[in-house]
């Protein structure tokens, strides 16, 4: 293939993908609307942490942290004013008595995530291995804690709702390209090049004057506005979100979804994100009860024993992930 | 304020914590020096050890423990064939995300075995006794403390004369230190492993009796927070090192006792945030971890 042609094909195939899901929720029932558009938000949260685990090779458990801060941001300022003082009290008046427009609380929920996974990525991104793995868990805590207890910033250990949900099938699908674009341009821009060869051989790299250090905080920076974007596509989608909804079990799907479609691409991320997705959406239903050829009735944690078994045999028959961690290309 | 509210009792309870916590941090350590596997679902070992002591409430004592042994020792073989065997080689982070999915997998199990009479959670009676205070020196201590304190001096004085007095010993801490060296040098790669893996799971086995003992109630959380501190204080203390490991899982659990018993809870909700900090404040300076003096190159960018 002509090399011109490249990037616009390996760039075009997960966007399309993208595209399909968006028109697809518009032909099913409202009831299943919610998991397409779910998967979009999830595309956009996986895409997000592969922008930095994927182009830097280092572990994060912490970018949820980044989605919790966007979604928390995006949904606290879009309350209505007229409610917001009557269920959230507490609030410091900056918070309390502003709303913000819905496009505009995305933005700052990306602005907050990227603001935090800065100031956080500052020190942190001086380390690899098992001690980074184990640092940003310890952020991924520290921001759960905080969020959780503290009810001057938010709704503490209760459930923020009344938040308008505004994320409908055109916003999903324009927001996650959005992040997608956002993504490719950066894995092909020196930046991204820069970190990916520090991936590749980190002494090497820093041989022929890569700043690592650097590198990677502009990765984990750019990762943190787009997971604080994908949190306020998530709020904008739920109505009404509690810290737990962005702890533990998120970090474990998202990274799973990762892990499975080839951590090191982002075609990858996308295909992981809707085929773990769609999975998930089966086996919930299995669960409450469904009708595919034989009626199909699994009891309750059925669900996350088929996903763990998946994601296991996953990264032990191809570890490399469905996609290899490959880009999409047309011819192979 | 602190030390004004820190008694006798509290440290007794903190040293016991800690002694749980060192036994849990060798199971994982060992694994770790063959495998290099940083092993999430050691937890579950626990809760699956736990859940058999559970169900066996109503059998002699010593025939539920033995069941407890059994049902986790194997377990954990079938976790190293099934899963780890394949992994072997794979990155870090590769091996830490699977075990990550067979921890989640496992919590799945037990849910679903747990809620066939509709309810979460089952309590272990049989054992519970020893959580009965006793009197030493004028201070009340539960004989579960005693006990834990006992096992683990003597569980670690084993280990250590296994691992530095037998043969099998020098081929795992051979392995442990380089396994392609050792595995030329004519050390069975299957074997140190085995037996490691057999060893962790004999560890985990201790542990759930005796933290069953403390927590009776067994949902399919149980040992989920403490695998994720005490995998904290094995990173924080020096992974590197079963020595470092051992106490950086003392450690941590000590702090843990100490700060829940001599602060009043509606004081402890951000102790987790500040605990969590000091991790990362550690992990910043002393990334090969707080005890390891003088080791090798450590990967920081």
């Amino acid at each position: 293939m002509r090399r011109g042609l490249e990037p616009i094909v390996q760039f075009a195939a997960p966007a399309l993908l993208v595209v399909a899901v968006g028109i697809g929720s518009t032909f099913v029932s409202s009831s299943s609307e919610i998991y397409f558009l779910n998967a979009l938000v999830s595309v956009a949260m996986v895409v997000a942490i592969y922008v930095f685990i994927g182009n830097s090779g280092v572990i994060s458990f912490g970018q949820m942290s980044f989605v919790a801060v966007g979604a928390f941001a995006a949904g606290i300022l879009t309350i209505p004013l007229e409610s917001k003082r009557g269920v959230l009290p507490e609030l410091f008046p900056l918070l309390r008595d502003h709303t913000i427009g819905n496009v505009a609380s995305l933005l700052l929920g990306a602005a907050a995530g990227g603001i935090f996974a800065f100031i956080v990525g500052l020190p942190l991104m001086r380390l690899s291995g098992l001690a980074a793995g184990i640092a940003t868990f310890a952020v991924l805590e520290v921001t759960h804690n905080i969020l959780r207890e503290w009810t001057r910033i938010g709704p503490g250990a209760t459930t923020l709702s009344l938040v308008p949900e505004t994320t409908d099938a055109v916003q999903a699908t324009v927001g996650v390209l959005v992040v997608l674009a956002a993504a490719f341009a950066y894995q092909r821009s020196r930046l991204g090049r820069r970190l990916r060869a520090s991936r590749e051989d980190p002494a090497a790299a820093r041989g022929v004057g890569v700043n690592v250090h650097r590198e990677r905080l502009w990765a984990f920076t750019v990762s943190g506005a787009l997971a604080g974007f994908a949190g306020g596509l998530l709020v904008h989608l739920l109505g009404s979100i509690t810290t737990e909804q962005v702890y533990l079990e998120l970090t474990f799907l998202t990274l799973a979804m990762l892990v499975v479609g080839g951590l090191t691409s982002l075609w990858g991320a996308v295909v992981g994100a809707l085929a773990v997705s769609a999975l998930d959406s089966f086996l919930i239903e299995a669960e409450q009860g469904v009708h595919v050829g034989v009626s199909l009735d699994l009891p309750e944690g059925t669900r996350m024993i088929i996903l763990g078994a998946i994601m296991a045999l996953v990264l032990i028959v191809k570890p490399s992930g469905l996609t290899g961690g490959r880009e999409f290309r047309l011819v192979r | 304020m602190i030390l004004g509210a820190l008694d006798a009792q509290t440290v007794a309870d903190a040293v016991g914590l800690g002694a749980v916590y060192a036994l849990m941090a060798v199971g994982i350590g060992l694994v770790f020096g063959v495998l290099r596997l940083v092993n999430f679902a050691y937890g579950q070992l626990v809760m699956a050890g736990a859940y058999t002591l559970a169900f066996t409430a109503h059998w002699r004592v010593a025939w539920s423990i033995l069941a407890c042994f059994v049902v986790v020792v194997v377990l954990s073989l079938a976790m190293d064939r099934v899963v780890f065997r394949p992994l072997r080689g794979s990155s870090p982070a590769v091996m830490l995300v699977a075990t990550f999915a067979i921890a989640f997998m496992l919590q799945a199990v037990a849910l679903l075995v747990d809620i066939r009479d509709n309810t979460i959670g089952e309590i272990a009676t049989s054992i519970a006794p020893l959580n009965q205070p006793t009197t030493v020196g004028g201070v009340d201590v539960r004989k579960i403390t005693i006990v834990a304190v006992l096992v683990t001096v003597v569980a670690l004085g084993l280990l250590a004369l296994l691992l530095l007095r037998t043969t099998i010993g020098l081929h795992m801490r051979a392995a442990a230190t380089d396994f392609q060296t050792a595995r030329l040098l004519g050390v069975r790669a299957n074997r140190v492993i085995g037996f490691a893996v057999l060893l962790s799971g004999l560890l985990a086995a201790i542990v759930s009796v005796m933290l069953t003992v403390q927590f009776p109630f067994v949902a399919p959380d149980f040992a989920l927070r403490d695998t994720i501190v005490v995998l904290v204080g094995v990173v924080v203390g020096g992974i590197d090192r079963l020595w470092t490991a051992t106490l950086g899982g003392f450690a941590i659990g000590f702090a843990t006792g100490v700060i829940n018993g001599a602060l009043p809870t509606d004081q402890t909700v951000f102790l987790p945030s500040a605990v969590f900090a000091l991790v990362i404040l550690v992990l910043l300076l002393r990334p090969a971890g707080l005890f390891a003096w003088g080791r090798g190159p450590v990967e920081r960018v």
